[in-house]
This record gives C-alpha cells, sequence and structure tokens, in this order.
C-alpha cells in the first residue's frame, strides 16, 4: 500500500486527466428524484469513498456511472467522462463496451454476484470471452493467473469450484479477480466486506490497496467510515441524494464540517471506552424512531459497569461441549467452553463465522442440550432440567437475534408480538393493562406508540431490533443473550442500538451476554470479552487487558485487523 | 446493498410506468371479472329461480334440438328442455361436490401431514411413504378405483375425489408444519417460555394453515373437473339430473348435430375453474404481500 497525503491526486489542476469524471448527476426514479446532482472525479491510482447511510442514494450514484441505475430510472448529468470518452446520453450498446473493460464493478454478496453452478474460473474466464479474442487454453491460464494475484490461495484448483464451494472470503477474492479479469483502469467496489469477517476485511482492503498502487481508480462505497479510512484518499459524504461534505479523506476524519460526517465518525465504536455514547444526539438521526434518547442515562457513566467480581454469576456455562455429526466422524462446534456473567455486566463473546457463537448462545438459552458440561442459571441446573421445569424460568433469560424480522411472526403487528411477550408474564392481566405495559416498552427502547399497529415489515431495520429488544425486555429478563444483534445494521443504527442496550443495561441491572464477529462493537460493549476459535475460548479477561495487551496471537491478529478511524 | 436500498428497487420496478404504486392497490381486471362470474355462480347455487328462464326439466317434444336464440340462449336439448335453465340448475350440485371434495381432501390431508410431522419418525416415515404411493397413481385413476369399490352415484363421486386429491394436500401440509416448526419465530416463543400446545395453535397452525386454504381456493376448480369428468363417464350424477358433466355426457351422441349441447356445460366447467384460479391466486398473491 502507498501511504496516504491528503493531496494525492486529488489536486484538480495535476496536468494527468482524471478516469472518471462526472458532474451534476441527477437519477429519478419514477417522478422521485433520489440523487440530487453529484459530481465526483477519480485520478488514476486514487481511490475515492462515498460514505452514507442506506438510502442515502450512494449505490445508486454507484450503478450510475455504470449505466446501471436499475428498471425505470431516468438519469441526466451536466458532464459524464470515462478515461477522456463522453458518456452522457451514451446508448446500452456502447454502456456494454465500457463496463468491465473500462469500469470494473465489485459487489457485496459475491454468493449472488457469481454463478453458483458454475465453477469461478470459468466466470472469470467469461469476462475475457466477451471482450477479448484468446485462445481457451490463454483465456484459462489467464484466470488462474488472476485469482493468484488476488491471494488465492491454491488458484489452479480453486478455478475449479464453484462458488458455493468457497468461503465468504475467497469468494470475494474471486468476485475481485472477475472485476480485475480486462484490467479496468476504474473499480468500483460497493461494500465490498460488509458481508465479512474483520481478518477478511483486513485482507480485502489490503487487496484493494495493492491494486490502487498499480494506478488503478477506485471508487468505494460503504456505510462504515472505519472501513473506508484506511484506503480512501478523498471521501464524499452522502445523505438524501446529496453530497453533504467532501475533501480529502485525513481533512474529513480529522476535522469533519457537517453534523452529518460527525455523526457517522461517533458512530464507529472501535477503539471508543466502554460506556461512552455513539450517537450524537441529533433530533434527525432515525425520526421515525420517536424519542431515540428517552431513556434517562443515570449518573456518571463510569459507576454502573463496575462489577463486583465476587458477586455470583447469573448465569454459567461450566465446561460444555456440543458436537454435530459430520461425514467421517463429529465436528465440534463448541469445546470446552467455560464462562460467567454477573448482573450488569457484559460479557462479549468474539470470534469469526463459524467459531461457535451461534452454538453458544443456543446452549445458554437451552435451546440445544450440551454433549457434555452444564448451563446454570443462578446457580440452579438449567440445561440439563426438563423443559417441563425449564419453562416457568425462562422468562428469565432473554434473546435478541441479528434477523430481527424472522424472529416475529409474519402475520402479527408489533402489537400482538409484544402481547404475546406480555402475557407470559403477566398471563391473568386485562386488556388494557397489557396495552398499557406494551406502550411503556416501546418508550423504553425509544419507538413511538404509533407504531404497535403497523407489520414489522414495515419497520425499518432499526425499529426492527427495538421490537426485538422490547420483546425480550418484556418478561423482565436478568440475563440477555445478544447474537450479532447490530450486524444487520448501518453503523449510525448500530450506533443507537448500542447505546440503548447500554441504557438498559444501566436502568435494569441486565446482565448481557452479547456476541459478535465485530471487535469494534465487542470493545464497546463489553466490560470482560472471550475470544472464540473453532469452538474453544483462545482468551478471556477484562476488555482492556484482552484489547490492551492481548496475549494469543489469534486475539493479537484480531485488533490488529479491526478497522479504525486513525491509523 | 443493504435492506432499505433493496426496498427502494423494489418501488422502482413496480413503478415502471407512472401511478403504479396506487394502481397495485386496485384489484385487476381479470380477478374482477372473476369475481362477478363467481357472484353469478353463487346466486345460481343458492337461487336458481332468480337466474332461469325456464323450469329445467320441462319437456318440450316440439322445441326439440333447437340451437341457441333469444328464447333459448343456450338451446335446448334432445327432449326440448332449456339449456341455459339447466346449467343452471346443475351449478349447485356441480359447486356442492367441488366444494365438498375439496373440503375432504384437505382434512384428510391436515390430518395425514399433521401425523407425518408430528408423530415422530415412524409415522412421518410411514406417511411419507403412503404419500408417494398414492402420487404414483393419476389422480382420476385413483377416483376410479374407489368407485369401482363403492360403486357409482354423485356421494361417492365427491368422496373419491376428495381421496384422491388428499396425498397432494397432506405432502404440503407436512412441508408447511416441518419449515414452520424450525423457523425462528417459532423459536423466539419457546424462548418466551410458552407451552408447547400454545406455540402450535397461535403461531404454527394459522402460519402452515392459512396459506393453504388460499390453496384450496385453486382446488376447487380442479375438484369440479373431476367430479364432471367422473359424471361424464356416468360414475357421478346420473341423468336426468342436470349435471354439467353428465350434461356433457348426453350431449355427446350429438355433437355433430347439436354442438351447443355439450359446448355450454363444458364452457361452464371451464369458466368455473378458471374463475376460482383466478380469485385461488388474487388470494395468494395477497397472502405473500401481507407477509
Amino acid at each position: 500500500m502507498t501511504s496516504r497525503s491528503d493531496a494525492t491526486g486529488a489536486d484538480p489542476v495535476s496536468d494527468v486527466p482524471p478516469l472518471l469524471d462526472v458532474a451534476g448527476l441527477r437519477v429519478a426514479f419514477g417522478g422521485r428524484e433520489v440523487v440530487h446532482g453529484v459530481s465526483l472525479r477519480i485520478m488514476p491510482g486514487e481511490c475515492v469513498a462515498i460514505v452514507g447511510e442506506s438510502g442515502s442514494g450512494k449505490s445508486v450514484t454507484a450503478r450510475s456511472l455504470l449505466g446501471l441505475a436499475g428498471r425505470g430510472s431516468s438519469t441526466s448529468v451536466d458532464r459524464l467522462e470515462v478515461l477522456g470518452r463522453d458518456l452522457a446520453g451514451a446508448g446500452e450498446r456502447e454502456w456494454r463496451g465500457v463496463r468491465g473493460r473500462s469500469i470494473g464493478l465489485i459487489l457485496q454478496d459475491a454468493l449472488v454476484s457469481l454463478d453458483p453452478l458454475r465453477p469461478v474460473g470459468r466466470e472469470i474466464e467469461d469476462a475475457l470471452r466477451i471482450h477479448e479474442r484468446m485462445a481457451p487454453a490463454a483465456r484459462r491460464a489467464h484466470a488462474v493467473d488472476l485469482l493468484d494475484r488476488v491471494g488465492m490461495p491454491d488458484p489452479a484448483v480453486a478455478a475449479g469450484r464453484r462458488s458455493g464451494e468457497l468461503s465468504g472470503g475467497l469468494r470475494q477474492r474471486a468476485l475481485i479477480a472477475s472485476a480485475l479479469a480486462l484490467d479496468p483502469p476504474i473499480l468500483i467496489a460497493d461494500e465490498p466486506t460488509t458481508a465479512l469477517d474483520v481478518t477478511v476485511q483486513a485482507r480485502i482492503l489490503g487487496l484493494l490497496g495493492e491494486i490502487r498502487s498499480r494506478g488503478t481508480g477506485i471508487l468505494l462505497i460503504s456505510h462504515d467510515l472505519a472501513v473506508v479510512a484506511g484506503l480512501a484518499d478523498r471521501i464524499l459524504v452522502m445523505r438524501d441524494g446529496q453530497v453533504v461534505e467532501e475533501g480529502p479523506a485525513g481533512r474529513v476524519l480529522r476535522a469533519p464540517r457537517e453534523a452529518d460526517t460527525r455523526a457517522l465518525i461517533a458512530a464507529v465504536p472501535t477503539d471508543r471506552p466502554r460506556g461512552e455514547r455513539l450517537g450524537i444526539s441529533a433530533p434527525d438521526a432515525e425520526p421515525e424512531a420517536g424519542a431515540a434518547g428517552r431513556v434517562e442515562a443515570s449518573g456518571p457513566l463510569g459507576d454502573a459497569t463496575a462489577v463486583d467480581a465476587a458477586t455470583p454469576p447469573v448465569l454459567r456455562l461450566d465446561r460444555l461441549t456440543k458436537t454435530f455429526p459430520v461425514p467421517g466422524g463429529r465436528f465440534a462446534a463448541v469445546d470446552d467452553v467455560s464462562l460467567d456473567v454477573r448482573r450488569g455486566e457484559t460479557l462479549g463473546l468474539v470470534g469469526e463465522s463459524g467459531s461457535g457463537k451461534t452454538t453458544v448462545a443456543r446452549l445458554a438459552l437451552a435451546l440445544t442440550a450440551p454433549d457434555s458440561g452444564a448451563v446454570l442459571l443462578d446457580g440452579k441446573p438449567w440445561s440439563s432440567a426438563p423443559e417441563r421445569e425449564r419453562r416457568p424460568m425462562r422468562r428469565r433469560i432473554g434473546a435478541v437475534y441479528q434477523d430481527a424480522l424472522s424472529s416475529f411472526d409474519p402475520r402479527w403487528p408489533v402489537r400482538g408480538i409484544l402481547d404475546d411477550a406480555v402475557r407470559t408474564v403477566r398471563p391473568g392481566a386485562g386488556r388494557r393493562e397489557r396495552e398499557q405495559r406494551i406502550t411503556a416498552l416501546l418508550d423504553q427502547v425509544g419507538l413511538a406508540a404509533s407504531v404497535a399497529p403497523r407489520r414489522p415489515l414495515t419497520l425499518s431495520g432499526g425499529q426492527r431490533q427495538r421490537v426485538a429488544i422490547a420483546r425480550a425486555l418484556a418478561a423482565a429478563p436478568d440475563v440477555l443473550v445478544c447474537d450479532e444483534p447490530v450486524s444487520a445494521l448501518d453503523v449510525t443504527i448500530q450506533a443507537q442500538i448500542l447505546d440503548l442496550l447500554d441504557d438498559l443495561q444501566r436502568h435494569d441491572g441486565l446482565a448481557l451476554l452479547f456476541i459478535s464477529h465485530d471487535l469494534g462493537v465487542i470493545r464497546h460493549m463489553s466490560d470482560r470479552v472471550a475470544v472464540m476459535r473453532a469452538g474453544r475460548l483462545v482468551e478471556t479477561g477484562p476488555a482492556e487487558d484482552v484489547f490492551g495487551s492481548p496475549r494469543h496471537p489469534y486475539t493479537v491478529q484480531l485488533v490488529a485487523d479491526a478497522p479504525r478511524l486513525a491509523a | 446493498m443493504s435492506e432499505l436500498e433493496l426496498r427502494q428497487t423494489t418501488v422502482v420496478s413496480a413503478a415502471e410506468h407512472e401511478a403504479a404504486r396506487p394502481a397495485r392497490r386496485l384489484p385487476r381486471v381479470g380477478t374482477l371479472l372473476a369475481v362477478a362470474f363467481t357472484a353469478f355462480l353463487a346466486v345460481a347455487a343458492f337461487a336458481p329461480g332468480l337466474v332461469e328462464t325456464h323450469p329445467p326439466n320441462a319437456i318440450s317434444a316440439a322445441e326439440a334440438f333447437q340451437p341457441p336464440s333469444p328464447a333459448h340462449w343456450f338451446g335446448t336439448d334432445e327432449s326440448g328442455r332449456d339449456l341455459y335453465s339447466r346449467v343452471v340448475a346443475g351449478t349447485g350440485t356441480s359447486l356442492l361436490i367441488g366444494v365438498t371434495a375439496t373440503f375432504i381432501g384437505l382434512v384428510l390431508g391436515a390430518v395425514l401431514g399433521v401425523l407425518a410431522s408430528f408423530g415422530g419418525r415412524v409415522a412421518d416415515f410411514g406417511v411419507s411413504r403412503l404419500v408417494e404411493v398414492l402420487f404414483a397413481f393419476p389422480g382420476l385413476l385413483l377416483a376410479l378405483l374407489v368407485i369401482v369399490v363403492a360403486g357409482p352415484g354423485p356421494v361417492t363421486a365427491t368422496i373419491a375425489v376428495g381421496l384422491s386429491t388428499a396425498p397432494g394436500y397432506a405432502r404440503i401440509i407436512r412441508g408447511q408444519l416441518v419449515a414452520i416448526r424450525s423457523a425462528p419465530f417459532v423459536e423466539s416463543a419457546r424462548v418466551l417460555g410458552h407451552a408447547p400446545r400454545r406455540i402450535l395453535v397461535r403461531h404454527i397452525l394459522p402460519n402452515a394453515l392459512v396459506p393453504l386454504l388460499v390453496l384450496a381456493t385453486l382446488g376447487v376448480g380442479q375438484a369440479i373437473v373431476w367430479a364432471s369428468a367422473l359424471s361424464y363417464l356416468g360414475l357421478g350424477a346420473q341423468p336426468p339430473a342436470a349435471e354439467w358433466g353428465a350434461m356433457l355426457a348426453a350431449g355427446r351422441t350429438y355433437l355433430a348435430t347439436a354442438w351447443w349441447m355439450t359446448v355450454f356445460p363444458g364452457l361452464m366447467i371451464v369458466g368455473t375453474t378458471v374463475a376460482t384460479t383466478v380469485l385461488g391466486r388474487a388470494l395468494t398473491r395477497r397472502d405473500r404481500e401481507v407477509r
């Protein structure tokens, strides 16, 4: 990676012509304009990042630069030049010559972007076949060479694999290889690492950095400023289809001028100590959410987070092992894991996908039985008790999942969902009392009472997660198991949900078992941290120790790979 | 891409032409036609006197084999009976057979499906294999088999059609139940500490059965066709009863000279099937939008 300076390629008066030059880009769908006059320019070897929340128009902007704004859209530009060629008003035929050859595209989800039935090598050869005359053998060799260049281990073998047979990170590499096939001078990467684990994300970002250093211009799209911070030379912050702030990356990150930029920076949880609020009290942050800051924060932040190590744990996992049958033996998803969670404390469980975190959550919730070991709730047997005895106790341990929507009965509105939960604690309560409780719960999670009759499908991701939290709180539990509760959310919405959980814990003394693959989130939320890898705990300890001076090499690697705002 | 943007794209494809969004709320022309036709069928079934123009069984030798005319809209048959009035009179029988047969199929399918999905591994194996064996027979053949055993007549024909549609419903119900039983929202209900019976009644069954009722609307049309086929073969409703399949059979002899005797009962069968299918599809779409 080349060292980044604020002036790199960003100088508009330099003699080198820009690779891409757009001015006054407007995109409208059926009379509704969603992008209002965006201008940007990419120089050779420069990475320009567009950052913004979902719906800010960043993806539509990127797609318009490929003539792919979508069906029913109308695009207009004052100027659109790609490699000095005027493409304003270009037809589909002209665009086809540009795509792949002049501009490559990398999308977020390689699983849907690659044909699942064909080997990835063939996908890459396709791009070559369409645009270039090459002998089949040469094409094959070139595809393997491309896979090698993106750091695919054993590229010749990988070329014969289908996308479903590759891990998420390798799949993303294959997708990047196919985007690089024709050596396009410009690469557009739309959320290229959003679905990936931190370590894999770091490698993909490193790879993009290498590609840039070879003179390719990159347009990077992300909702997360921390992701673009290490790579971008210039940053454009978008909101509601407009660029609200633009400048050299260092300046935008160090001295943001606009409130939107500051909110995006504040939302990044990495390196933010426990107890510090992530959301800037911007009243319009999530307008539909009602009073976002309604939960009263009590007292100085440091007090409540200090948990006496002598208090007995409310949830104790004791030497748990869980295996699943696989062809030729059994796979240990959880291998000798012991954890304690005390009242008012957050235990962060971090690890990559497939490390066994979710199995730990299911064991803690007694949704699956351990092969050996035991789960104790308040010192009493939990995992070993028969389900009939467990059922009345279940209200004491609640759950919040990553995908809130699928955890709601699709036929029910928010009111029904919460009512179902309220009935478990107050079976005899009258309709009026339950209705009051539901309103109180919605208020507690910062939602307006007007949300009650709506169906979850019509709510935003952040609102859905708030409803899920409200449902978990309905039974006034002692422990809340949160399995990747913010992984599907934008950073700004993520910040609000994390703040909410923090407030609720301080208010009710909840014990949280907080599971995430995102180290920044874990660091911000946890009093103590457990690092999990391949079913085993590799390191446990107070958050400051684990992150400040990690002992296990895997933890060291994780901490180093977490995206940061400041390099 | 984030979900919000995804939602935007769907809006976009819907908004291909101006004002496409409000238009989605209105039912389509086909649906309206189907509703109108079904309304007519309902009147014909429950109050045939309101739409009949002649007594359906009144014989008049002088008016035999008359082609369609203002006096006899669908013409007359070999005994001079007004075909339009007979078609109307047959609606009740045909619909009753179709609805009852579908109901029998649904109930039987539900029993088998619930047994397979909740009865443990042995029951699941037994039911699934049984359903597969039944699937191996064409539906109509299975119905014929039942009639061979039980003897012809409208009641046995109804039962026969119901029995032969049951395997299809059983398989769908089992699949629905198995999928929903392990759905995250059912697990959430377990985490809340709800009893299994409550989860079954409040979450699993409504989610599995409501889409099935929609599907059953589609099944009614099919059942009517099958019942008509049995009557045509002389195994269901018997002449002189005005039943569409039986009327088709009676008109068969005069196909060359009196086309109207077969065409109009046939059109009613086709029309009813199409109308219920269109309605069923409209309901399916709505159910999916609710989800």
